[in-house]
């Protein structure tokens, strides 16, 4: 019998060079391409073409089960790396804070402003049911966190608690605890979020909540203004950063809810990705907190002080996220 | 041939998906089975306890060397420690060139962009973020069930139902997407590293002394041949003699010298002519295709 010769001879013409571009993309995924030299670097896209069309010509001349298929891996590999857009770590690092961060941040303002609200109708409720009944002080708090601060201890205690730090040598490794519990609470805030967005609202009404059993228990000893202190110098970055935490969970709640114009799926997707950035920034954010809660607070002691810090970070964040800036071109 | 483990060719069809590259030309990529990606996650599973167990090891090491002195440092390493590979060690593997992490590597599988655009950072920290709930939370419900921490049992099943409901997400829809998938558009796709070994059709070897006619070379399609590649490819002597034997009965041919070179002939004959016809612009699909 006499075959055709055409398509015997697409793998005796191409096969060479189908090897070599399987040679070059498993160097740049094993290392980076920063490991090819010029001439392959030029040949990369040639090969990848010459691959695509030789896929092409085999689908439809060639019955060789197993050329089509490695074709058909080689150049969805060479095709991924290709059309992936890599930058150096550093840029992408750069570009992240100068720009991405805010703007993730920015972009999830409504979400921001219902967080906050929630979080604030929780303290409030939570003082005045503290205030009226101290009894809901521990439905409020759990004994654990309480750590002996409720309505039955005297005033010199909860002063105590307040200036005391724990013993000086464990500050640092108190700051971590804090800093990756707050983080895995604020991971989790933001993944409830898919719930349609209610137990993220139910976490922050309850953070508030407790919040306000606090401030009930000290005010009711006249002793507001110096918890005020002692929370501020790292509330003003952590309640910020779980409000982040939640307005990205909201805000993937009510895409999934009311996706708009666009299909359910896809408006959860953009939403998730938007948030995420942001997420990475309010893990940052946490981080800076442990070490203000970690060490500022156990090391400083004056109202005043406490009081300045607090603000002054808060400020900075303000700044930082919200403060217009030039548009950047392209 | 290794096709998609433990797939028929037509269930492989159905996880096909369509990705069309600029050039005009659609990729046809293979979506991972569930079990290809639990595979995969068992995996990454065991190499992060035992990345754990090792940390923890040298900790103690670590404080018995330093006779308890060194107890800040060893504890803040490990706790961030801890809390980078918990959150970590996926989003970092995924972000790398080969977008896959140890587990996902050796399975053959990639994550890929739904869109076919480029895979971003913010998706992989989207969809890993996402084990938070799909992951982590079920096992700290477990976690308290056996510490006896005083959680109903109510509870503890509520908890079982939720994981439930996360775990075979993946197993209820088409595309076999987990809900960290769903949120960052994203899909895990089939790629392994596949090597091209030699051309069945040598045309010399084994043509030897058979002749086959019209009717026979009609009695089966594409389905048939590209089986029959796979039986030849694979070499396994039984699987070639039952074979054999099939066709020999249906053309009613009698004892051959070798199994093997009947095959290759028949082989070499049926796809000379299917690839003629495909010339013509007829592709016969398999052999119920008149």
């Amino acid at each position: 019998m006499n075959a055709p010769s055409s398509f015997r001879g697409l793998r005796a013409e191409r096969e060479e060079e189908w090897r070599r571009l399987d040679a070059l993309v498993s160097l740049c995924e094993k290392k980076s391409p920063r490991a090819l030299s010029d001439d392959d670097l030029m040949a990369l896209p040639i090969l990848y073409r010459s691959a695509l069309s030789s896929l092409s010509v085999a689908r439809e001349t060639s019955l060789d089960l197993e050329l089509v298929t490695y074709l058909e891996h080689l150049c969805a590999r060479a095709y991924f790396f290709l059309y992936g857009v890599r930058t150096s770590p550093g840029a992408r690092l750069r570009q992240f804070f100068a720009n991405d961060w805010p703007a993730a941040v920015r972009g999830l303002g409504r979400e921001t402003l219902i967080a906050l609200a929630l979080l604030l109708v929780g303290t409030i409720a939570g003082y005045l049911l503290v205030s009226s009944q101290p009894e809901y002080f521990s439905a409020f708090v759990p004994g654990e966190l309480a750590n002996g601060r409720d309505f039955s201890a005297s005033r010199e205690t909860l002063l105590n608690s307040l200036y005391s730090g724990k013993e000086q040598d464990g500050l640092a490794v108190f700051a971590t605890y804090l800093f990756t519990h707050n983080a895995q609470v604020a991971i989790f805030c933001f993944a409830l979020g898919f719930a349609f967005g209610i137990p993220t609202a139910l976490l922050l009404a309850y953070t508030g909540a407790m919040l306000g059993a606090f401030l009930a228990l000290y005010g009711g000893h006249g002793l507001g203004l110096q918890l005020g202190g002692w929370l501020i110098i790292h509330g003003s970055t952590e309640l910020f950063a779980i409000v982040l935490a939640g307005a990205g969970g909201l805000r993937i709640g009510w895409s999934v809810v009311f996706p708009g114009a666009a299909s359910r799926l896809a408006a959860a997707s953009v939403a998730g990705r938007g948030a995420a950035t942001a997420m990475v920034g309010v893990v940052l954010m946490l981080i800076a907190a442990g070490l203000l809660e970690g060490f500022g607070r156990q090391l400083i002691v004056d109202d005043a002080v406490r009081y300045a810090i607090g603000l002054t970070m808060m400020l900075l964040w303000l700044v930082y996220f919200y403060a217009p800036r030039r548009r950047r071109n392209g | 041939m290794a096709r998609t483990a433990g797939l028929a060719p037509r269930d492989e069809a159905a996880m096909r998906r369509r990705l069309v590259t600029p050039e005009g030309v659609d990729l046809g990529l293979t979506l991972a089975t569930a079990s290809q990606r639990m595979t995969a996650f068992m995996l990454d599973a065991v190499i992060m306890i035992v990345v754990l167990i090792a940390m923890t090891l040298i900790a103690v090491f670590g404080l018995f060397a330093t006779g308890g002195g060194g107890m800040q440092i060893v504890a803040i390493t490990w706790l961030l420690g801890f809390f980078l590979l918990r959150n970590f060690y996926f989003i970092l593997m995924e972000m790398g060139p080969r977008a896959a992490t140890f587990g996902k590597r050796v399975a053959g599988l990639r994550v890929v962009a739904r869109d076919g655009g480029r895979l971003t950072a913010d998706a992989v920290i989207a969809r890993n973020l996402m084990r938070e709930i799909e992951v982590y939370l079920p096992l700290s419900f477990l976690g308290y069930e056996a510490a006896g921490d005083g959680v109903d049992t109510l509870t503890t099943l509520l908890g079982l139902g939720w994981a439930g409901i996360f775990l075979f997400f993946p197993a209820f829809n088409r595309d076999r997407l987990r809900i960290g998938d769903l949120l960052a558009g994203t899909w895990v796709i089939n790629a392994p590293k596949r090597s091209l070994s030699f051309d069945l059709m040598r045309g010399t070897a084994a043509s030897g002394g058979y002749q086959f006619t019209e009717e026979q070379l009609d009695a089966y399609g594409i389905y048939e041949l590209q089986t029959l590649e796979q039986v030849l490819r694979t070499g396994d002597y039984d699987s070639m003699a039952a074979v054999a034997i099939t066709i020999r009965d249906k053309f009613g041919i009698g004892e051959v010298d070798s199994n093997e070179a009947f095959l290759n002939a028949y082989y070499e004959a049926l796809r000379t002519r299917l690839e003629r016809k495909l010339l013509f612009g007829r592709r016969r699909v398999d052999k119920f295709d008149r």
